[in-house]
């Protein structure tokens, strides 16, 4: 019907369905090689995950920039009796988590040596991976579900397997938790396909088929909204429903949390953004104050309660809390700012918060324990270990010229544009950032270290190579954000434009500015995805 | 090619030097990593002093340029470059952080000589002078907050350089963090400013000063208020100066750059810088600034007459005299606000750095009242910090005097009130300097009574610090003038805290130069109340006659007698600064302490995550009956999907033909 704009799609080759592929084949390569031999498992593991992250970087190369729409779209009838198709695609909103996510895992997968059972661990992780790219790529609802729900497997193994002491407890409630929260995203899924086919007489689970036609009466798609609202919200995890956070952040594997709050929590984030606003755009602008609200209380409610913990890693996780509130926030601001400070902090976040999770690993494998009490001094000891740290704490605190300042300002500015008193409170919750973690710092670094602190070695060079690409990213992304951006707002602009084209919400001049074409837009809604015949 | 293009190179220069010292740092050692440092901060001055010639050779509606660099953070409406504003006020501050800034590099060569982490220093130091430049230069609010937060946590690093001492790690935290506190005002300043105008540029058609008479008198009041309480924090302003004299914990050489002549006069300049909106606010706004202003110059110099430890005084003087600049902004008199920033810059370093000189030549003793008659001793510092007292002081005829007597006329102007507390701050001033000068550098040699300098080294938890590797510390009791790295800017610092009034001299209308120059900064903002000549006259008498009455006062009460004699006029409420910052930590450590604690213990875990457990056992009992078909083995379940998931795949791959 559409003229397509995806650039390298086609059938020359399948780069996305490749990039699910290849740390699937990774991960059955692993489970086919013998147990001992674990130097071989180790660099299957990690030439996958190079591979996959290849691919991405190749993927963000060719990225057409200033196109709104879905590239590289990859289509294959699955199920045609339901209507369901394995359809993958990417768009200014996914491209860089697809990226982060490829880029995070050789990372994980490098930096902590894990000794118990490599092979598992090493199959369990590239499963997670390819778990994890698939929800970033699909743009099926049922196989977004597929993937959403695959990755709590793994992880849920990796925890249980491989975590600290109370690691049965804080797996069980992580695995029960989020599946909680999907019960409902499976029923709203399937009600708003039916729902769908009544209306339309067209049964699929194609999500720009859905969302283009809106369907729906009022009042039904506010209540499937708040059903695709609670399931995102408890993997986001939005205040009140963020416990399972701390417990699990806290007991996985190193990697495991790395991953967990690199990626995972963007599941939701991303679920929010994509499915949320997109298929039901007047439910979130009426529905916008309730998680506004549950996003300023889990800002300042996440600082406050993280500046509190007597362990290092649960701080750590509780500034998650923080974080991705903010990352709600811009989401539901609507405005182009602060949706495309909400991706890139979803961005900022993986890179800031893993970083911090390596670190705190870092701590533990010297000083076998988390405990700020515990610890002190240790920057004279190990003085490059705290200048990384100090480096990515200030990422995290939102400093300029690291790439956190840029997201939390464009979130807060695009916020303030649309509802100012939300934007002035997730203000303070800056202010609160630097409380915990300043403190953190000066109690566990500064002072005259006492006991086994004293003789800590000094990040090892393998450490240092792992970190380097994460503080290149902080520095890069916080100096030169451009590139980026640019590649993020077309997709979002045209976000907007459809929440107004399908809502009374109107975003305000100064946000589109000069030349932005904005009002343009609704007039012909993302034209540049296809795919329909 | 416009000249005034290559405007980056004042802030990269120092940024060169920063990656420069950061690579090869600790290879170039002690004391070339401070001399490539230092070389970085001559370049930069020279580059200021090329772009203030270019500038000159301009005529005055011609003096502002803008030198783009690469486009920072643009989003739709929002288009945030990285680019710098050359205009008379951007290259007045330019010229004295790197003119005084290069001083106190080359001081910091003798300071810090024999520090384990010499080259760590320059590090810092380098990337606070890029910091700081980029402040002064940005084109737009949100460069302006990039160099604003840079130095705010190069401040951090550097108070908290000594880090293993607990005091000094505590104080670099509370600074980092109260400061934020005014940061919060910064960032609603410009999300309002955007809201409104759409830009955060400065100038240009769309720029918020441009455009600042479209904003309502409501929205203009916000902004200012809101940009106020970041300068409030910056600036060390009533009531959140708390972090400025515990900052002393810092290395002197950064109290000298940082903590009196550049980083805390940063809101200061944001003020002035945002002239044309205060000027739209309602009077009520400017008022209000006036009088914090005011309240902190007199609160602040109270304290300084109380104070024991030779840079604490400095430190609450240089509260004071912030409260001072901000007493003229709130007067509208922003040439005034300069003009005494720029003297105070010169003495107040000079100030610092001679007690440095003192602290260093005394092995690290700090406290006045275990020294005395050291002008014997250290002639150099002595001298200099004459001129340096004598112009803070407000001695007729010195920088001091001609800058706070346009300070106090344009609060005469604003308020005689405001004036009042003006000239008695002044008096204050005269009299705790007059009474630090006495207790250094005359009288008894009291550092000789006691073994001071052991004892002081025993107490002292970084034995490091005390004892650079020249040969000091062990044995020699004897105070010894410090070298000619240290003396040299002690010198040229004093020459300039002398004769910095004739920046600015009220005589004829052709000798107020800084008034002209800055013009075109401020236009009609700057239009301030001009007073009768005879008026003037009266009112610098009375500012000198109670410079000298301080003077007067302290000589009489200090000169040649026993410190223990004048325990009347140390009341213990000033020495605790009037129990605000005690009142602020009880507070903050008691109820907002308890208040944190029960959200993380008793809500979060009992509450919160007791509700979620709560539901668990329920359903788990509730269960109980299930039992046979639920194994009630998590993996077991996580298995059944993965094995499902499997079948799937195997199912799908069959139907796709494969």
């Amino acid at each position: 019907m559409m003229a397509i704009a995806e650039s390298g799609s086609g059938p020359a080759f399948p780069l996305l369905s490749a990039l699910v592929v290849v740390p699937a084949a990774g991960a059955l390569v692993v489970a086919l090689l013998p147990r001992y031999q674990e130097g071989v498992i180790r660099v299957v593991g990690l030439v996958t995950t190079v591979a996959a992250a290849v691919l991405a970087t190749f993927m963000a190369i060719n990225f057409k920039a200033g196109a709104d729409g879905f590239q590289f779209l990859t289509r294959q009838q699955w199920i045609p009796e339901f209507g369901i198709s394995w359809k993958l695609g990417v768009d200014g909103i996914s491209l860089w988590l697809v990226v982060l996510t490829a880029l995070l895992f050789p990372i994980a997968l490098a930096g902590p040596i894990v000794k118990k059972d490599v092979k598992n661990y090493t199959a369990w992780m590239l499963v997670l991976e390819a778990g994890c790219l698939g929800v970033f790529l699909a743009l099926d609802l049922l196989v977004f579900f597929f993937f959403f729900e695959i990755v709590l497997v793994p992880m849920y193994f990796l925890i249980a397997g491989w975590g600290y002491e109370n690691r049965v407890y804080a797996s069980l409630k992580f695995f029960l938790y989020t599946l909680f929260g999907s019960a409902f995203l499976l029923v709203g899924m399937l009600s708003l396909v039916f729902l769908h086919q009544r209306a339309t007489g067209e049964l699929t689970f194609d999500l720009v088929r859905l969302a283009e036609s809106q369907s729906l009466a009022e009042s039904t798609a506010r209540w499937l909204f708040l059903a695709f609202a609670v399931a995102f919200a408890v993997k986001v995890p939005l205040f009140p429903v963020h416990t399972w956070l701390p417990d699990a952040h806290t007991e996985a594997p190193t990697a495991g949390s790395v991953i967990l709050a690199g990626v995972l929590l963007k599941l939701g984030t991303y679920g929010i953004l994509r499915f949320g606003l997109y298929l039901f755009p007047a439910a979130a602008v009426d529905l916008a104050p309730v998680l506004l609200t549950m996003a300023t209380i889990g800002i300042v409610y996440g600082a406050l309660v993280a500046a509190m913990q007597k362990d290092l890693k649960r701080l750590v996780a509780y500034s998650s809390v923080a974080h991705l509130g903010f990352i709600i926030l811009g989401t539901f601001a609507f405005t182009r700012q602060g949706l495309s400070g909400g991706v890139l902090q979803m961005v900022n976040h993986g890179i800031s918060t893993g970083a911090l999770f390596l670190l705190v690993g870092m701590i533990y494998e010297r000083r076998h324990t988390r405990q700020i009490a515990e610890l002190n001094g240790l920057q004279k000891p190990a003085p490059v270990l705290a200048a990384v740290f100090m480096v990515v704490m200030l990422s995290s605190v939102g400093l300029p010229v690291l790439n956190g300042f840029v997201g939390e300002f464009l979130i807060l500015l695009g916020t303030f544009a649309t509802h100012r008193w939300y934007a002035v409170v997730g203000t303070a919750g800056v202010v609160l950032a630097a409380v915990y973690l300043l403190w953190a710092y000066q109690r566990v670094f500064h002072g005259e270290p006492q006991g086994d602190n004293r003789t800590i070695p000094d990040m090892t060079w393998r450490e240092r190579g792992v970190m380097v690409p994460l503080l290149v990213a902080i520095v890069a992304l916080g100096v030169y954000p451009k590139p980026v951006l640019d590649r993020i707002e077309p997709s979002v602009a045209s976000l907007v434009a459809h929440i107004e084209q399908h809502s009374d919400f109107r975003e305000p001049g100064v946000a589109k500015g000069r030349g932005a074409g904005a009002d343009k837009a609704p007039e012909e809604p993302h034209a540049a995805d296809g795919g329909h015949p | 090619m416009e000249v005034l293009d290559a405007a980056w190179l004042i802030p990269a220069l120092p940024l060169a030097g920063f990656f420069t010292l950061l690579v090869a740092g600790r290879r170039l050692g002690d004391p070339l990593a401070g001399w490539v440092g230092t070389s970085a901060m001559a370049g930069a001055f020279l580059a200021a002093l090329v772009m203030f010639g270019r500038l000159l050779s301009l005529p005055g509606e011609e003096r502002r340029h803008v030198a783009r660099l690469f486009a920072w953070v643009p989003v739709g409406g929002l288009q945030v470059d990285v680019a710098f504003l050359v205009d008379p006020l951007s290259i007045t501050m330019a010229l004295f952080v790197t003119g005084i800034g290069m001083l106190i590099h080359l001081y910091s060569v003798g300071y810090m000589h024999g520090d384990e982490r010499f080259p760590t220093f320059f590090v810092y130091l380098n990337l606070f002078a890029f910091s700081m430049l980029v402040l002064v230069l940005a084109d737009n609010l949100l460069l302006t907050f990039l160099g604003w937060e840079g130095v705010g946590a190069c401040s951090y690093f550097l108070i908290s350089f000594w880090f293993t001492r607990e005091s000094a790690a505590v104080a670099g935290k509370k600074a980092f963090v109260t400061n934020r506190i005014g940061d919060f005002g910064f960032m609603i300043a410009m999300f309002l400013l955007f809201a409104s105008i759409g830009s955060l540029d400065y100038y240009g058609s769309a720029g918020v000063l441009t455009n600042a008479e479209r904003l309502s008198t409501y929205t203009a009041s916000a902004v200012a208020l809101l940009l106020f309480l970041g300068a409030v924090g910056k600036s060390a302003q009533l009531p959140l100066f708390v972090w400025l004299p515990d900052a002393m914990e810092g290395p002197t050489p950064v109290s000298a750059l940082i903590h009196a002549a550049t980083m805390v006069t940063a809101g200061v300049y944001l003020l002035c810088r945002a002239a044309p909106i205060l000027v739209e606010a309602d009077p009520a706004v400017t008022m209000l600034i006036a009088v914090v202003g005011a309240a902190t110059a007199l609160f602040a110099a109270t304290v300084a007459c109380a104070q024991d430890d030779i840079k604490k005084v400095l430190a609450y003087s240089t509260v004071s005299q912030l409260g001072y600049m901000v007493l003229a902004v709130g007067s509208g008199a922003y040439v005034a606000a300069i003009f005494h920033m720029v003297t105070h810059a010169f003495f107040k370093a000079l100030l610092f750095l001679g007690a440095g000189s003192v602290i260093h030549g005394l092995h690290d003793e700090q406290d006045m009242k275990r020294m005395g008659s050291l002008r014997k001793w250290m002639p150099v510092t002595w001298a200099t910090f004459m001129v340096g007292w004598l112009a803070i002081s407000g001695f007729p005829g010195l920088s001091g005097f001609w800058s706070k007597d346009e300070v106090l006329a344009g609060a005469w102007g604003r308020s005689p009130l405001l004036w009042l507390a003006g000239v008695v701050t002044a008096l204050l001033t005269a009299y705790y300097m007059s009474r630090q000068v006495f207790l250094v550098f005359y009288g008894e040699e009291r550092w000789r009574s006691e073994p001071a300098s052991d004892k002081s080294e025993l107490t002292e938890p970084e034995p490091e610090v005390g004892a650079p590797a020249g040969g000091h510390g062990g044995g020699a009791a004897e105070p010894h003038e410090s070298p000619w790295v240290m003396t040299l800017p002690l010198v040229v610092l004093a020459g300039l805290a002398a004769v910095g009034g004739l920046l600015n001299l009220p005589l004829f209308s052709k000798t107020l130069f800084l008034e002209h120059w800055l013009e075109p900064s401020f236009g009609h903002a700057a239009e301030h109340h001009v007073l009768a000549t005879g008026t003037k006259i009266l009112l610098g008498a009375a500012a000198g006659a109670a410079a000298l009455a301080g003077i007067g006062i302290a000589y009489v009460r200090w000169y040649g007698r026993r410190p223990e004699e004048n325990q009347a006029l140390e009341p213990a409420l000033l020495k605790r600064a009037w129990g605000l910052d005690a009142a602020y930590a009880s507070v903050v450590g008691g109820p907002g302490r308890l208040a944190a604690s029960w959200a993380a213990y008793t809500f979060d875990k009992r509450i919160v995550d007791g509700a979620v457990n709560g539901v668990a056992t329920l359903v788990r009992e509730g269960g109980g009956r299930l039992r046979r078909v639920q194994t009630g083995f998590v993996r077991n379940y996580a298995l059944g999907i993965a094995g499902g998931v499997v079948l799937l795949l195997a199912w799908t791959l069959a139907r796709v033909g494969l």
